[in-house]
């Protein structure tokens, strides 16, 4: 009886038109086409009517947001809507840099530690250590050690994100030697190296593409952050976290300098999750749940 | 009498497990204990016995996917049992595996083509054109067709992709296969054909199989001699008619009147075990099967009986049939 009248339901189901793919990914197209629109902003920022952000104009200082003045200006007079539209290029920067950094480091530690007990042994303790010490707080300490540039802030926030990649390729490197198919690898003589290559790393990199994201868009968030706190990049170099952190003295009378490149950040971080979390549904779902 | 084409003494693998920080073993999982078997050119022997008793430990041990413990492994009159990974590659040719699991048997990012090729690349035996050619006729001759090599494995059915693995094993043209329950994931009605296809195979390339399974009424079918394995060790080795027409070891019976008959009226008398198998980590003393055996007398519980030849190519482990001969 049940059968009956489940059969003609979940037949249609199945035979029934499929949504478009933009419908079945909806948050990947949103993501995405933000993500595209911040990336051309700071790419063609030199293009989008701004003036050189750097550039002070004291007698200037503090104007609302006008015509000429879109964002308004800042204490030393300098153009917000030019520093935004520049800040992003050194978030997306750092963004992307770190997350390409970390993933290929994490993954190489991560086959590593994932098909030889000592270098596994030795390695993931240390990763623990660096675990133990909250990113944020690791990124600073390496930056007190360094000179503020755009290659220190990269390596010291790409350091405090390695180990949860090195974690993850790892626990997938575990998961998947175990599996059959491997064995049936090493008994038609495949040598290691190659397992890895064609038949482990192919199965990583989904969870890897979705784990980079991630990063990314918690990269762009420390970023801010040491640069809010002045331990990032150097103040010559116009970031969202910067423009914040200048902006905070007069935020009660003028809270847009805070706002502007507050909703900036927040919408790219906002981008690159829906685009992970979208990439995490669409590519085999099987292996993104062992997320 | 020919020379057997593998012949193992006394195999042991022990798992040991390990605790705390310094992984000090705590505790052994004694999987084999002591197994010894051959296997003739052409010849099917058929390994049975209950879940956990170590029947698949035996098939991974000769593969030498894990590491046996102790024990020779003889393949063709080659001692395998201490070679490495490396040392280990040129065998691989002689001897290869079907497992249990169709679905993760086979990578999922390689083409079927790319899986079946893959042991005639590693052994440089055909590349490019030449291996597309030979993987196409793997493919014909294990009842897929050539136009289906571009697929992925899950386009496929449980039994195409047991083929799959099937054409995987064949294409280094080994003399033993390894099949790992073969057909126990697989539908009743797929069974048939895929048992049928490893004995077309083994009549038309002389191949022999070490058939684990746990399935009666399918070894049967297949082997020509069987194995009956409990807890570790061989209780019963006879050639099929005899296993069974006339088992001797009280588990062999017992395991026998438990297989279905399809005659509805067939009227057996069904030995039930009573209790759990004993855990490998401590097995019983005397005769492991002491603990259940509905005939156990006080001496197989502190003396474990040998394995010996009651008739010719009849071996037994049970005080009740080896005392009677000697």
């Amino acid at each position: 009886m049940t059968l009956t009248l489940v059969a003609p339901a979940t037949s249609a189901q199945t035979t029934g038109k499929r949504r478009p793919w933009w419908k079945r990914h909806l948050s990947i197209v949103i993501g995405g086409l933000l993500l595209a629109l911040m990336v051309a902003i700071a790419v063609a920022a030199p293009l989008l009517g701004t003036v050189d952000p750097a550039a002070l104009s004291p007698i200037r200082r503090l104007r609302m947001p006008s015509e000429q003045y879109w964002f308004g200006t800042d204490a030393l007079g300098r153009d917000v809507y030019s520093r935004v539209v520049y800040g992003a290029r050194a978030s997306l920067f750092v963004g992307f840099a770190v997350a390409l950094l970390a993933v290929l480091a994490g993954l190489l530690f991560g086959l590593l530690a994932g098909f030889n007990r000592w270098i596994d042994a030795i390695l993931m303790r240390i990763m623990d250590g660096l675990m133990s010490i909250p990113s944020v707080l690791l990124a600073i300490a390496l930056m007190a050690l360094t000179r503020a540039s755009l290659e220190n802030v990269i390596a010291a926030i790409a350091i405090a994100e390695i180990p949860r990649v090195t974690r993850l390729v790892r626990s997938v490197v575990l998961s998947l030697r175990e599996q059959p198919f491997v064995e049936a690898a090493i008994a038609v003589g495949t040598s290691t190296p190659l397992i890895l290559w064609r038949h482990i790393l192919p199965n990583t990199i989904a969870p890897l593409i979705v784990q980079a994201t991630y990063i990314a868009a918690s990269a762009i968030i420390t970023e801010a952050i040491l640069s809010f706190i002045g331990a990032g990049l150097p103040p010559s170099i116009p970031t969202w976290g910067n423009i914040i952190a200048e902006g905070r003295a007069i935020f009660q009378v003028r809270p847009h300098l805070i706002l502007i490149p507050a909703g900036f950040l927040s919408i790219t971080v906002l981008a690159i999750n829906l685009l992970g979390d979208g990439m995490r549904d669409a590519l085999d779902p099987r292996l993104a749940r062992q997320l | 009498m020919t020379a057997p084409l593998l012949e193992i003494v006394g195999l042991k693998k022990h798992f040991e497990i390990r605790k705390g920080i310094l992984g000090r073993v705590s505790a052994k999982v004694y999987a084999v204990d002591g197994v010894s078997f051959h296997i003739d050119p052409g010849e099917t022997l058929g390994l049975v016995g209950e879940s956990g008793c170590g029947k698949s430990t035996v098939g991974k041990s000769i593969l030498k996917l894990v590491e046996p413990t102790a024990g020779t492994i003889r393949l063709g009159g080659t001692a395998i049992e201490n070679l490495s990974r490396n040392a280990m590659r040129p065998h691989r040719r002689d001897m290869q595996v079907v497992f249990q699991d169709p679905y993760s048997s086979l990578s999922p990012r390689l083409t079927a083509g790319d899986i079946v090729a893959e042991p005639l690349t590693n052994f440089g035996l055909a590349t490019g054109k030449a291996a597309r050619d030979r993987t196409a006729w793997l493919f014909e001759k294990v009842g897929l067709r050539a136009d289906q090599m571009a697929r992925y494995p899950h386009e496929f059915s449980g039994g195409q992709r047991q083929r799959l693995g099937i054409a995987r094993a064949l294409a280094l043209q080994p003399k033993l296969i390894v099949a790992d329950e073969p057909v126990s994931a697989l539908d009743v009605s797929v069974q048939a054909q895929v048992v049928n296809l490893l004995m077309d195979l083994q009549a038309e390339f002389g191949l022999s199989y070490l058939f684990v399974a746990h399935d009666l009424a399918v070894v049967e079918h297949i082997s020509h001699r069987v194995a009956v394995m409990y807890l570790g060790k061989i209780v019963e080795i006879a050639d099929r008619r005899t296993i069974f027409a006339q088992p001797l070891h009280p588990y062999t019976q017992a395991l026998l009147s438990a297989a279905p008959t399809p005659d509805p009226r067939a009227r057996k008398t069904r030995i039930v075990l009573s209790g759990d198998v004993p855990s490998p980590i401590n097995p019983p003393s005397g005769c492991r099967f002491h603990t259940r055996c509905p005939v156990a007398e006080a001496r197989c519980r502190t003396l474990e009986p040998p394995i010996l030849e009651i008739a010719p190519g009849h071996q037994v482990a049970c005080h009740l049939h080896t005392h009677a001969t000697n």
